[in-house]
């Protein structure tokens, strides 16, 4: 009887990551907290830092490694101005959901 | 080798010489403008505007070294026509904006600021020949877009269209950056023509061929958010009723631009090979897009969100261009992109002039269709210069706008498309409603004031200069389309 040595290969790192990537685009979609909204975007740029260093250990090609950290400082920038905008608002209300932004519409 | 020896890419700085002009705009206004006493009225939107005008100078003078594509920093940017096209139109709405904003009470140090650091950014993404430079360089705009969305801290539809505005494009960002995974993965280069040059030359194998797939519909519906095409519009007219009126105007002329720009790009440089594939989404979307758009526009009750949904059946009309580019096999393919850039250059123009116009109407703030009343008894000036400007929009012969719109449905016709170019021009029908609807309230209604309302300098010199572009466009053509005939990408 031969033991089943299960080897990850990417296929499992970029299903992970399209779970992530699917958990996190649910989440902004169902979720009515703007602060938890932003957390499944983040979650979401995640996924796909799994996915980029997957294909960049498959490919043998440091790129995928690099543009992990552009992602990184792109997700810091957009918590900076997000995290603004939501205080900027909140000072105003005393909720924080996202049903009560309903002035516009038409 | 002495492995401490790193040698960078050799860079044009001549040809950077754009990008460095805005930055030196936004260092001086943050850095000189921090430190001093308060500059006079106007002075913050004039160095903005200075900023991006040399910027724009710049990039036209490299127009005869463009003739070929010009690759620099190791093929991560490219300045090729089509891109200087694409950074003037960037540079002079960019100029319009920052004018129309003094008028507006938003032209203040930040705001100045921010409307640089968008054309900074929307500059990166049209000039860049790498998906992840385009990536940064979609994030730089967008990050200020937000920011100027939510800028007016006195009203709480600003905050509420700033948030919205960074949810849903922070999730299309997500969606892009996918793609982008994707096509890596499957190609191992984010090198736009590196990916072309693998996707054409290996027999893709089955389980490739779903990675390039997957990617090449996740980077769509990145671009198709930023752009706004039906169904991802729905965030357009919060967004652009809630924000000031300049940064609506920002938004929807750079914005846009540069959205348009950089989808084409990505598209036909890096993904031609896969035209057959992605085609016929973006034939159903760019249809529906005209459509919808020009249906949901007549129906709304604020002038700003009107144009929200009219610039996305303009966005349709682009991509009406783009099919036929496409259509490569065809002879008449090369017609499509000279069609597109025509588009996004009049199109900047008309919008900013056109909601220069809302902005002297009704203010910075919301616009209800009431606002627009009797504006041509109290500013005569303003309301025939709008008048000629939704003309333009709706596409009536003699102004811009039909030369515009002529291009795109031409190339469609030309490549054998006669069905999108017939649901193009239905939506054009239904549109012209709704800029004559703006127009009856401008003439005929009676005014809530009636005495005359003087016209801000500035303000009127944005849409004055609109309309009498618009016109010498409209009844002299040649020129453009023929600076224009032959771009490619």
């Amino acid at each position: 009887m031969t033991a089943v040595v299960l080897q990850p290969t990417t296929t499992w790192y970029l299903v992970l990551a399209s779970v992530l990537f699917v958990i996190g685009a649910t989440g902004v979609l169902v979720r009515r907290n703007p602060l938890v909204m932003f957390m499944c975007i983040e979650l979401m740029l995640n996924a796909v830092n799994v996915a980029f260093v997957a294909f960049a250990h498959r490919l043998g090609d440091p790129t995928g490694q690099s543009v992990v950290f552009f992602v990184l400082v792109v997700a810091a920038a957009e918590v900076t101005v997000g995290l603004g905008i939501i205080v900027a608002i909140m000072r105003r209300r005393t909720s924080t959901t996202a049903d009560d932004l309903a002035e516009l519409q038409g | 080798m002495n492995p401490a020896t790193f040698v960078g890419p050799s860079i044009d700085w001549f040809l950077v010489a754009p990008l460095l002009a805005l930055v030196a705009g936004i260092v001086v206004l943050l850095a000189v403008g921090s430190l001093t006493p308060r500059w006079p009225k106007g002075w913050y939107a004039g160095v903005a505007a200075l900023a991006a005008g040399t910027a724009g100078t710049l990039a036209a003078t490299a127009w005869e070294r463009a003739v070929q594509p010009v690759g620099l920093a190791a093929g991560s940017l490219v300045i090729d026509r089509f891109a200087i096209v694409a950074v003037v139109a960037i540079a002079l709405s960019t100029v319009l904006v920052a004018a129309m904003s003094d008028a507006a009470g938003t032209g203040n140090l930040e705001f100045s600021a921010l409307l640089l650091a968008a054309a900074v950014g929307g500059t990166v993404m049209v000039v860049a020949n790498d998906l992840v430079v385009l990536f940064v360089g979609l994030e730089t705009m967008s990050l200020a877009f937000y920011v100027l969305a939510a800028s007016d801290r006195d009203r709480p539809t600003s905050g509420e269209a700033g948030l919205k505005y960074f949810i849903l494009g922070g999730f299309a960002s997500a969606f892009f950056l996918f793609g982008v995974a994707f096509v890596y993965g499957s190609t191992g280069s984010t090198n736009l023509g590196t990916i072309a040059e693998r996707l054409s030359s290996e027999v893709p194998v089955a389980s490739t061929g779903a990675l390039v797939l997957a990617g090449t519909a996740l980077l769509f519906v990145g671009f198709a958010f930023k752009v706004s095409l039906v169904p991802f519009h729905v965030w357009t007219p919060d967004v652009y009723q809630g924000a000031p009126t300049p940064a609506t105007a920002m938004f929807a002329s750079v914005g846009k631009v540069v959205g348009v720009a950089a989808l084409l790009r990505t598209f036909l440089s890096a993904l031609p090979v896969r035209s057959d594939d992605w085609r016929p989404v973006v034939w159903v979307l760019a249809a529906a897009t005209v459509v919808v758009g020009a249906v949901l526009a007549v129906v709304q009750r604020d002038a700003k969100r009107m144009l929200a949904y009219s610039s996305v059946s303009h966005a349709g009309f682009i991509l009406v261009g783009l099919v036929a580019a496409s259509r490569t096999n065809e002879p008449d393919a090369a017609l499509g992109v000279p069609a597109v850039a025509a588009y996004l250059a009049v199109y900047s123009v008309l919008v900013v002039g056109t909601l220069a116009a809302v902005a002297h109407a009704a203010g910075a703030g919301d616009a209800p269709l009431s606002s627009l009343d009797g504006l041509g008894r109290t500013s005569p000036v303003v309301a025939w210069s709008a008048t000629v400007l939704l003309l333009a929009q709706a596409g009536v012969p003699l102004t811009a706008g039909f030369v515009a719109k002529f291009g795109v449905i031409r190339a469609a016709v030309a490549t054998g498309d006669h069905a999108l170019a017939v649901v193009a021009m239905l939506g054009a029908v239904v549109a012209a409603y709704l800029y004559l609807r703006l127009m009856v309230g401008m003439w005929l209604k009676e005014p809530a004031q009636p005495d005359p309302r003087p016209v801000p300098v500035s303000t009127g010199t944005v849409v004055v200069a609109c309309a009498a572009a618009t016109l010498v466009v409209g009844v002299v053509p040649g020129p453009l389309l023929d600076a224009l005939a032959g771009l490619g990408l």
